[in-house]
């Protein structure tokens, strides 16, 4: 929730500390959306910490921020904030993906802190599109913003929503494009060329910010920033599989689960680069 | 990591699997895959169109094979389906490959207009479908297919039960110059019988004789109608046991004969309770004024419980117990008006 006296520091720290319970969770169910999940989470955290006015207090508030998540296999990532938030305890996500659960595989409802229900892509950005409208409708003061992931693009609706968005001139609407140039088949400039992204949104009539998409710094700024009279994508440079040396960059982590050796060893890279941050402070 | 995701089959079931000499086979999406392969060998007109699918679709190795030969259009059903049309108008032989949840779902108005309404024979491939992928929730679910394409003129709606059935199908429906759908789970199967199936899938296959109740399946529900038979058996209880791969154009006699000589009939299927196999039976044998006691196996209509689809199974009774279950049911129901 916004107002938070976080630092940058903080918020790193808290980065690898969600990369370690986003792995927790992962290995522990035997399920779930590794690379992708470690691609977003530097945005999740400065998001939820730093630029949504949104938290289990105010979550009735009809005015609170919106975060709608349309790469909604990357869910881990948001349970593992979420339940930073205190939207409800973290020692509930041992059941994800357990019959019966309501931490399934993709955001729903039925955990607290999430505003629609996604996972078949490409529902996102209509969506926001919807409630960055109605604000706009009501002279109400909230934000919205939706993740997509740059495979994702290749669905039509995103395209229509982008058109729909810059009609209505949504200022207050904000797409963050998790940037990480893979998808499930391979590269994503292999798969179906999206580029040039910057000035596909540009002519849709959009204000673009692109942005090391692991910097806690740039992506303060830009999503904090808003344009006036257009809607604002911010491009986020990121790294699928990103912080774990053997994850990053290999498509094959998009779902994979490691193995009993590799997530004691993602868990020692972790601990070495958490040291690493804590000694730099000192 | 976690303990191994729980079967489908009980241990009884696993019991009656081992009387019936059944052998584990294949998920019905490899010989699927590894079919339209060995068709695409010999013609270089068989195209497979995919949308970021071809890992689920077990098509990597086609794709290495045949590069020429697999289209990748990214993660954009609606421009699948409407791509593969477009392909077919011009001759070649298309199977459209991509999860069953967001193809019949996202595209059903490409395979409505493109595919069905233009009369173009597009191979409409829904893989992964029903709860296959069970743990990521309803989105990627796909229990409303059969109901929305048996709302659709001009499409063969297909999902075998087994290895046998699916090689059947897919050759079937390559050379079959009218729109299919083709509905494959990704768990492994057993075989349904040692028989040979019908090189026409629209028949359906009786696999077990017996005149006390039918119980019809379809796709990776027909299995348990097996075993259930197996179990009832040993009640005394003489089951018929109809495997009905295709959905749509129904086996109507195939249906017709065994509610005839049977006093009840239960129909298992992976989907809704609304618009399938089961409601498809019903009408056909209502309409001809047949009307044993009758039963639907199937998803209800509510937020779908999620879990494995071994979880998801067995909560709903989509299993052997809950096949028996209705099948006793049935014919409690029966003897009570006889
Ligand atoms: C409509 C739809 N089609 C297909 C999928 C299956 N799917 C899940 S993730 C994914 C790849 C996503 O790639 P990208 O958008 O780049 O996400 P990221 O790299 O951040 O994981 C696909 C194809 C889906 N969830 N929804
Ligand atoms: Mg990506």
């Amino acid at each position: 929730m916004t107002g938070s006296q976080l630092s940058n520091h903080d918020l790193q720290v808290k980065s690898l500390e969600y990369r370690r319970d986003i792995l927790r969770c992962i290995y522990g169910a035997g399920a779930g959306h590794t690379g992708g999940s470690l691609s977003c989470v530097d945005i999740l955290n400065v998001l939820y910490n730093r630029v949504l006015n949104v938290g289990p207090a105010n979550w009735d508030d009809p005015n609170r921020d919106r975060y709608v998540q349309s790469k909604g296999h990357s869910v881990e990532a948001l349970y593992v904030v979420l339940a930073d938030q205190g939207f409800f305890p973290a020692e509930q996500l041992s059941t994800l993906c357990h019959g019966g659960s309501p931490f399934v595989g993709h955001p729903t409802r039925k955990v607290p802190g999430i505003e629609m229900n996604t996972g078949a892509l490409g529902h996102g950005l209509p969506i926001s599109v919807g409630m960055a409208l109605a604000a706009k409708l009501d002279h109400a003061p909230y934000r919205v913003f939706t993740l997509l992931g740059d495979g994702e693009l290749a669905e039509g609706s995103n395209w229509e929503g982008a058109m729909c968005a810059a009609h209505y001139e949504l200022e207050n609407l904000t797409a963050i494009i998790d940037c990480n140039t893979l998808q499930i088949t391979g590269r994503t400039r292999e798969v179906c060329s999206n580029e040039p992204l910057d000035e596909k949104f540009a002519a849709f009539g959009w204000k673009v910010i692109e942005v090391d998409g692991h910097s806690i710094e740039a992506l303060s700024q830009a999503l904090i920033s808003r344009a006036s009279g257009q809607p604002t994508c911010v491009i986020a440079h990121t790294i699928k599989g990103r912080g774990i040396s053997f994850m990053e960059h290999v498509v094959s982590w998009h779902h994979g689960v490691p193995s009993e050796a590799e997530y004691g060893q993602a868990l020692e890279e972790l601990e070495a680069q958490l040291c690493e941050l804590k000694g730099v402070a000192t | 990591m976690s303990a191994p995701a729980p079967s489908v089959y009980s241990s009884d079931a696993q019991r009656q699997i081992a009387r019936l000499g059944l052998e584990k086979g294949r998920a019905n999406l490899e010989v699927f895959a590894e079919t339209v392969q060995a068709l695409a060998e010999q013609d270089r007109d068989v195209l497979a169109v995919t949308s970021d699918s071809r890992g689920s679709g077990k098509l990597k190795p086609f794709g290495q094979a045949l590069p020429r030969q697999i289209v990748e259009v990214g993660i954009a059903e609606q421009n699948l389906v409407g791509v593969a049309a477009g392909l077919a108008s011009t001759g070649k032989k298309v199977f459209a490959v991509s999860p069953g949840c967001f193809l019949t779902a996202r595209s059903l108005e490409q395979i409505k207009n493109d595919v069905c309404y233009s009369d173009v024979p597009v191979n409409v491939v829904g893989i992964s479908a029903g709860v296959s992928y069970g743990a990521l929730g309803s989105t990627h679910h796909s229990l409303h297919d059969f109901a929305a394409l048996r709302a659709i003129t001009n499409i063969t709606i297909l999902a075998p039960g087994d290895n046998r059935e699916t090689q059947a199908a897919v050759r079937w429906a390559a050379s079959h110059a009218k729109p299919v759908y083709l509905r494959f789970g990704k768990a492994a199967m057993y075989d349904l019988g040692e028989s040979s199936v019908p090189a026409d899938p629209r028949q359906a296959m009786v696999l077990r004789d017996g005149t006390d109740v039918a119980l019809i399946g379809t796709g990776e529900a027909t299995i348990h109608c097996l075993l259930a038979a197996a179990l009832l058996e040993e009640e005394g209880v003489e089951a018929r046991v109809l495997s009905v791969p295709c959905v749509k154009p129904l086996d109507i006699d195939a249906i017709m004969g065994a509610a005839r000589v049977c006093r009840a009939v239960v129909v298992a299927e992976e989907h809704s309770i609304h618009g399938g196999l089961g409601e498809a039976c019903a009408t056909v044998l209502l309409t001809a004024g047949v009307t044993p006691a009758f039963r639907i196996v199937a998803i209800p209509d509510e937020d779908t419980y999620t879990g494995s689809q071994a979880e998801i199974f067995s909560h709903y009774g989509i299993s052997m117990e809950g096949i028996v279950a209705e099948a006793r049911d049935a014919l409690a129901a029966q003897g009570a008006t006889l």
